[in-house]
């Protein structure tokens, strides 16, 4: 009887814990927003960072995507869509998060095309297409590439551009702002520096159109 | 060897209860970690969670209704293959462990340090001792039940 109670008392005081210190770690600080402007608006755009929009806008989306993830190919028809409600006042801020194995060099085709002046279109391309050239979530650089042949690109051209060891320091500096930033999954928004305060497309809408509101 | 439980408990229950008791905490701890605090979870990390979870889980049937040596040595052999993870785990964060063979290439880095502690104590530092006492707790309980 002694060691049941022992044993059920032990089990109880384990729960009690975990459910306390479960509280604490998820409660709200009182007053405030849930999540603050980030401690590091430098490292949420920098001059190379791609943008899409009118560089004046009120609202700044910036999108960290893999283009090798699922949930970003996904989504973003609906970044697009939300970008075209709001044509002058929100532009987007594309940031690379190259978090599945290989897919920097798919990044840095998306950034040769740039130099031809097609990184959207080659970057829409490669979303439209990811279950192609990402088999098992394994990218795959050659068929990628024959993905952006498709699109009318020179090549020839694209493939010296992605060795240029600058596009590779680029990358470098993204997987660097993303350390910096706690970014650990894709895609992550922050809108006007805010992150979201849940992941989630109405979270985005939301956030943005607080954003807009404000004076 | 069998004992009641309505007797005093004994030395050997009394070591597999502290057993579980570690198990138990690791377990929550590592669920909390992870779940809650949204650490990052590296599979060095899963590889050992699969060698702690259950013990939390046999152990109990170990203690209750009797004292069931064979639940223990059971306990033992997972807590010592998890010894052996632990291990290799923090060879892999302190470098001893050459890269080339380091079995977390996608995903999170095992090297990586996501905790730290009174600036010392590592996830991998706590599961070492975890399962270090487990597999002392657990081979005390099962030297001092052994029948002559």
């Amino acid at each position: 009887m002694k060691q049941k109670t022992l044993f059920v008392g032990a089990l109880v005081l384990l729960f009690i814990v975990f459910a306390i210190a479960t509280l604490i770690q998820t409660a709200v600080p009182e007053g405030g927003e849930a999540r603050p402007v980030t401690a590091h608006p430098e490292a949420l755009v920098r001059m190379h960072s791609p943008t899409l929009g009118r560089p004046d806008a009120k609202v700044t989306i910036v999108e960290f995507i893999d283009p090798a993830c699922g949930t970003c190919a996904a989504l973003y028809p609906a970044v697009k869509d939300l970008l075209a409600q709001h044509p002058d006042q929100v532009r987007l801020v594309l940031r690379y998060a190259p978090f599945h194995p290989g897919v920097d060099q798919v990044i840095a085709l998306i950034e040769a095309a740039r130099r031809q002046d097609r990184l959207w279109p080659a970057l829409e391309a490669l979303l439209a297409t990811q279950e192609r050239w990402t088999p098992n979530h394994r990218p795959n650089v050659e068929q990628a590439r024959q993905v952006l042949a498709g699109i009318g690109l020179d090549m020839t051209r694209l493939a010296a551009d992605a060795a240029d060891p600058a596009i590779a320091a680029l990358i470098a500096q993204e997987a660097a702002d993303i350390r910096l930033l706690g970014v650990e999954k894709t895609p992550e928004f922050f809108v006007n520096g805010r992150p979201l305060p849940s992941f989630g497309l109405q979270q985005l809408a939301t956030l943005v159109g607080e954003e807009l509101a404000r004076r | 060897m069998t004992m009641h439980t309505d007797q005093q408990a004994s030395t050997p229950w009394l070591l597999t209860f502290a057993a579980w008791l570690i198990a138990a905490t690791a377990t929550l701890s590592a669920l909390f970690l992870g779940e809650i605090v949204g650490l990052p979870i590296c599979s060095m990390c899963w590889y050992q969670r699969i060698f702690m979870f259950p013990l939390a889980v046999i152990l109990p049937f170990g203690l209750f209704p009797d004292l069931d040596r064979r639940l223990i040595r059971a306990g033992l052999a997972l807590a010592a293959i998890g010894l052996l993870l632990a291990l290799y785990h923090q060879g892999i964060v302190s470098g001893i462990v050459p890269e080339r063979i380091q079995p977390c290439r996608q995903g999170i880095p095992c090297s990586e340090t996501v905790a730290t502690w009174f600036g010392f104590i590592t996830i991998p530092l706590l599961s070492i001792a975890a399962f270090t006492t487990l597999v002392a707790l657990l081979g005390a309980a099962l030297y001092r039940s052994r029948s002559s």
